[in-house]
C-alpha cells in the first residue's frame, strides 16, 4: 500500500501545515453553528407540522402581528457572523495570505503551471532566479532559462515534483503560461490560482516530513484530471543533500 | 363572456407567434421543461464516468460517435463538454426560463389584474430569441468543433483557446438579449398595469419577487453581454482583451499582442452570475410564499419583512461577486470587504426563511402536493444557504474552493431549493393554466422519490468536498486524495438514475392531466390572490371578465368573523 494514502480518509486529510489547524478549527466552528441552526429550524418545523396540521388545528389564527421577537434569529446570526469575520476570520486570512515570510528565512520556489504539469524553479545557492525567455522553452529546458544569464547557472528545475525542507516556511510564487490552473495541496489546506500574466505569492510551512499531493483545482483542459504532482517534505539534511546532488549533476 | 374583442386567430397566430402572455408563458414552460430534461440527461452520462471511470457506458455508449466516446468510453473532452453544457442548459435554458419566463409571464399579469404584459410584441420576441439561442446552444453538439468545454463559467484563457466556444458565446448573446427584453417588460408591467387598489403593500409576494428579479436582470446582464462580446472578439478577431502577453500554448509562443487581463473576465462574469443566483432564487421564494399562505390558511408572517428582504438581497447581490475569486489572485485585502458583504447577504435570506417558518405557527396546515414541495423547500434551501457560509468565509474557502463542497452547496440551493419550489408551482397553478388538475397520488409519488433521491445525490458532495475532491475531474481516481471517498460516487450515480425514473410519473401526469385530468373550477385551492378571480384557463387576451378592483392585502385567510376562511383581494365584502 502506498504510504501517502494514509494521509487521506473520510473527512479532512491530515493537517500537515502550521496553519492547517486554524482552518480546521474554523471549519469546525462553522459546521457546529450550521448544524445547531439547522436542528433548531428542523425541530421547530417538525413541531409545527404536527401541532398545526388540519386535524389538530382546524382553524388558523389570523394575525398580522410581526413582533420584534421574530428578528431574534437574524440578530443572533448577524452577531455570530460579525464575531466570526472580525475576531476569527480576519486574523487567519491576514496570517495565511498577507503575512508572507521574508525570502531570506524561507525556501523560495517559483511554480509555473502549464497544461498539464507543475514546473518548479529553484534559485539555487545564489538565491537569484535566472532570467527566462518564452522563446527558449523546449523539452530539455522546460522553464526556458537563459544560459547566458549568470544567475541561471545554479538554478534547479523539476517537473511535477517539489522538494522542500522541513522546519522552514516555503514561499511559492505562482504563475501559469497558458491557462488558469490552481495549486491545491489538501494536507496543507492551501489553494491558489496560477494565472497567466500574474504572479501570486503564497506560503506554507510543513509540520511533518512525507509526500503530499498537488492537485489542479481549476479546469484547465482535457488533462485537468491528471494534472497532479507531489510535494516531498524532507528533513533539512536530506534536502541539502538533494540540492547538492542537483548542483553536482549540473556541473560535473 | 365579454364581447370577443379579438378577431378569430389562425393556429399559428394563436399558438406559435402569439402575443398573449399566457400562451408565451406556456411556450416558455414546455421549452424550459424539455431543456431541463436534456440538461439532466447530460449529467447522467457524467455520473457513469464518475462512478466507473474508463468503463464503456452501457446502452448509450454504442450510440455515441467515436469522436466523443470510442468503444463507448467517454473521452475527457466530451466529459468537459457535458459538464459545461449541463451547467449552461440548466441555468440559462432551464431554471431561469421556467421561473421567470414561464411563471412570470403567465402569472404576473394575472396576479396584478392586468390584461397582458405591457409590451406583448416584445414579450413574443423575448421567447423566440430564447428559443433560437437554445437551439443554437444545443446544436453545438453536432456543429464542427463540438460543444463548449471550458465550464459554464468559461474562464479565459482556456475558453478563448477551446473549440466550441464561439457557438456558446453566440448562443449566450441570444439568451441574454431575451432576458433583457423580458426584464424590461416585467418591470414596466408591474409599475403601470396594476389593477385599481393594488398598492405596493397589497402586491402578492410572487409579483414582488418577479419585479425585483426583473430589476436584477436589467442591471446584471448587460455586463455579461459586453464581456461575452469581448471574449468573442478575442476568439474570432485575435484581439487580446483577456489574453496577457507571452502565453505559451502547447509549446507555441502566442503571437497575440497581449496586454489583456485574465481576471477581467471573472469580474465581468461574476458581476452577472452572482446576482443570477438570486434570479434563480427569488421567483421560487415568491411561489413558496403563495403556496404557504394558501396551505396554512393564514397570512404570511412578516409580509413586509419578506418583500423588504427581496429588495435588500437585490441591492446586496451586486456587491458580493468577488467571493468567487478569493483564491484567484485578487488583491488579498479586498477579500475582507467581499467576505463581509457575503456574510451580510445571508441575513435577509435567513429573515425570509424565519418568516416562512413562523408562518406555520397557529396555522391549519393542508398537506396538498404543492404544499409538500413548498414545505420541503424550507429545510432544503436551509442546507443550501448554510453551506454557503464556509464558502463566503475566506479562511475556509481557501480549502473548499473548487471542490465538490461548492457543487453540493449550489445544487442544494438551485435544485432542492429552486427546482422543488418550481415543481410545487406547477402543481399549484396547473388548474389555472389548463382548467384541470393533476393527479395528486402520482404527485406524491413524484415528490417523495424526488426529494429522497436528490438528497442522496447532493449530500455526499459535502463529504467529498471536505475530503478535498476537486470539481470537474474526468477521472477522480487518478489523484490519491480522492480514492477513499470514491464509493460515494457510485451511490450518487445510482441515485441520479433513480431520480430520472421518478420524473416519469411527473411527465406522464403532466401530459395526461392536460387532456384527461379532473375538471377544475375557477378557484380550486380557495385562494385569495387575483389570478384565481378569472376563469380557468383565463380568457384569451383579456384574462378577466371585468377588470378587478383590489380591496385588501394578498393573504387574508381565516379573517375572524367571516364564514369562509379566505377573503379574495377583489371581493368587496
Amino acid at each position: 500500500m502506498n504510504p501517502a494514502q494514509s494521509n487521506y480518509g473520510w473527512g479532512l486529510p491530515v493537517a500537515a501545515s502550521t496553519y492547517a489547524d486554524k482552518i480546521d478549527r474554523s471549519l469546525l466552528i462553522l459546521h457546529a453553528a450550521m448544524a445547531a441552526i439547522f436542528v433548531l429550524w428542523a425541530v421547530y418545523m417538525a413541531y409545527c407540522l404536527v401541532r398545526y396540521r388540519k386535524e389538530n388545528s382546524p382553524k388558523a389564527v389570523y394575525s398580522h402581528k410581526s413582533t420584534l421577537a421574530s428578528y431574534t434569529p437574524d440578530v443572533l446570526i448577524f452577531i455570530f457572523e460579525v464575531w466570526l469575520i472580525f475576531i476569527v476570520g480576519v486574523p487567519i486570512w491576514a496570517h495565511i495570505r498577507e503575512e508572507l515570510p521574508a525570502p531570506e528565512d524561507a525556501t523560495v520556489i517559483r511554480v509555473v503551471a502549464e497544461q498539464f504539469a507543475w514546473l518548479a524553479h529553484y534559485p539555487g545557492p545564489d538565491g537569484k532566479f535566472g532570467r527566462m525567455a518564452p522563446s527558449l522553452v523546449d523539452y530539455a529546458n522546460p522553464l526556458g532559462l537563459d544560459p547566458q544569464d549568470p544567475d541561471a547557472g545554479d538554478d534547479v528545475a523539476s517537473v511535477n515534483e517539489i522538494r522542500v525542507p522541513l522546519g522552514r516556511p516555503v514561499l511559492v510564487t505562482l504563475t501559469a503560461r497558458d491557462v488558469i490552473h490552481s495549486f491545491f495541496v489538501p494536507e496543507f489546506r492551501t489553494k491558489q490560482d496560477a494565472v497567466p500574466g500574474m504572479e501570486n505569492s503564497i506560503w506554507f510551512e510543513p509540520v511533518m516530513a512525507g509526500r503530499f499531493e498537488i492537485g489542479c483545482a481549476q479546469l484547465c483542459g482535457l488533462g485537468h484530471y491528471r494534472m497532479r504532482g507531489d510535494i516531498f517534505v524532507l528533513p533539512e539534511d536530506e534536502y541539502a543533500a538533494w540540492m547538492a546532488g542537483e548542483q553536482a549533476g549540473r556541473r560535473p | 363572456m365579454t364581447a370577443a374583442v379579438h378577431r378569430e386567430e389562425s393556429f399559428i397566430g394563436k399558438w406559435i407567434f402569439s402575443r398573449d402572455h399566457k400562451v408565451i408563458g406556456l411556450q416558455y414552460m414546455f421549452t424550459s421543461l424539455v431543456f431541463l430534461l436534456i440538461g439532466f440527461s447530460l449529467i447522467l452520462l457524467i455520473r457513469w464516468q464518475l462512478a466507473y471511470p474508463g468503463r464503456p457506458i452501457p446502452f448509450i455508449g454504442d450510440l455515441l460517435p467515436d469522436s466523443l466516446a470510442p468503444g463507448g468510453i467517454m473521452m475527457p473532452d466530451f466529459y468537459n463538454s457535458l459538464g459545461a453544457m449541463h451547467g449552461t442548459i440548466m441555468i440559462f435554458l432551464g431554471i431561469v426560463p421556467l421561473g421567470v419566463g414561464a411563471f412570470g409571464n403567465y402569472f404576473l399579469p394575472l396576479q396584478i389584474g392586468a390584461k397582458d404584459m405591457a409590451f406583448p410584441t416584445l414579450n413574443m420576441s423575448s421567447y423566440w430569441v430564447y428559443f433560437v439561442g437554445g437551439v443554437l446552444m444545443l446544436s453545438s453538439f453536432v456543429l464542427p468543433g463540438g460543444a463548449a468545454r471550458a465550464g459554464w463559467t468559461s474562464y479565459v484563457p482556456l475558453s478563448v483557446i477551446s473549440s466550441g466556444q464561439t457557438t456558446w458565446l453566440l448562443a449566450m448573446t441570444f439568451l441574454i438579449t431575451s432576458s433583457l427584453l423580458g426584464a424590461i417588460n416585467f418591470i414596466v408591467t408591474t409599475l403601470n398595469l396594476r389593477a385599481p387598489g393594488l398598492t405596493w403593500s397589497r402586491l402578492p409576494l410572487f409579483a414582488w419577487a418577479q419585479f425585483v428579479t426583473g430589476l436584477i436582470l436589467l442591471f446584471a446582464f448587460p455586463v455579461l453581454q459586453a464581456g461575452a462580446v469581448l471574449q468573442l472578439l478575442d476568439r474570432v478577431a485575435q484581439t487580446s482583451f483577456y489574453m496577457p502577453q507571452g502565453l505559451i500554448i502547447s509549446g507555441e509562443l502566442s503571437q497575440r499582442g497581449g496586454g489583456g487581463n485574465a481576471l477581467l473576465w471573472q469580474h465581468l462574469f461574476w458581476f452577472l452570475a452572482h446576482p443570477e443566483v438570486y434570479v434563480l432564487l427569488l421567483p421560487p421564494m415568491g411561489i413558496v410564499a403563495e403556496i404557504l399562505a394558501n396551505g396554512t390558511r393564514k397570512p404570511i408572517f412578516g409580509y413586509k419583512e419578506v418583500a423588504g428582504s427581496f429588495c435588500f438581497i437585490a441591492v446586496l447581490s451586486f456587491m458580493v461577486w468577488a467571493h468567487h475569486m478569493f483564491v484567484s489572485g485578487l488583491k488579498t485585502s479586498l477579500s475582507y470587504l467581499f467576505m463581509t458583504t457575503t456574510m451580510t447577504i445571508s441575513i435577509p435570506s435567513i429573515a425570509i426563511l424565519t418568516c416562512f417558518l413562523l408562518s406555520l405557527k397557529d396555522a391549519s396546515i393542508r398537506f396538498t402536493v404543492p404544499m409538500l414541495f413548498s414545505l420541503a423547500f424550507l429545510p432544503m434551501f436551509g442546507i443550501g444557504g448554510l453551506t454557503g457560509l464556509p464558502l463566503g468565509f475566506t479562511p475556509t474557502d481557501v480549502y473548499l474552493h473548487d471542490t465538490y463542497y461548492v457543487i453540493g452547496h449550489f445544487h442544494y440551493v438551485v435544485v432542492t431549493g429552486t427546482l422543488i419550489a418550481l415543481f410545487g408551482g406547477i402543481y399549484y397553478w396547473f388548474p389555472k393554466m389548463f382548467g384541470r388538475s393533476m393527479n395528486m397520488f402520482w404527485g406524491k409519488v413524484h415528490f417523495w422519490g424526488t426529494i429522497v433521491l436528490m438528497n442522496l445525490i447532493f449530500f455526499p458532495m459535502f463529504i467529498q468536498g471536505l475530503a478535498g475532491v476537486q470539481r470537474r475531474l474526468y477521472d477522480p481516481t487518478v489523484q490519491l486524495h480522492n480514492l477513499t471517498v470514491q464509493p460515494t460516487n457510485v451511490l450518487m450515480s445510482y441515485a441520479s438514475w433513480g431520480l430520472l425514473l421518478f420524473q416519469v410519473p411527473f411527465i406522464v401526469n403532466f401530459f395526461w392531466s392536460i387532456f384527461k385530468g379532473a375538471r377544475s373550477e375557477e378557484n380550486p385551492w380557495q385562494a385569495t390572490t387575483l389570478e384565481w378571480a378569472c376563469p380557468s384557463p383565463p380568457l384569451p387576451h383579456v384574462n378577466f371578465e371585468k377588470v378587478p378592483t383590489v380591496h385588501r392585502g394578498p393573504y387574508e385567510y381565516s379573517v375572524p368573523g367571516r364564514e369562509a376562511d379566505f377573503w379574495p383581494q377583489n371581493e368587496e365584502n
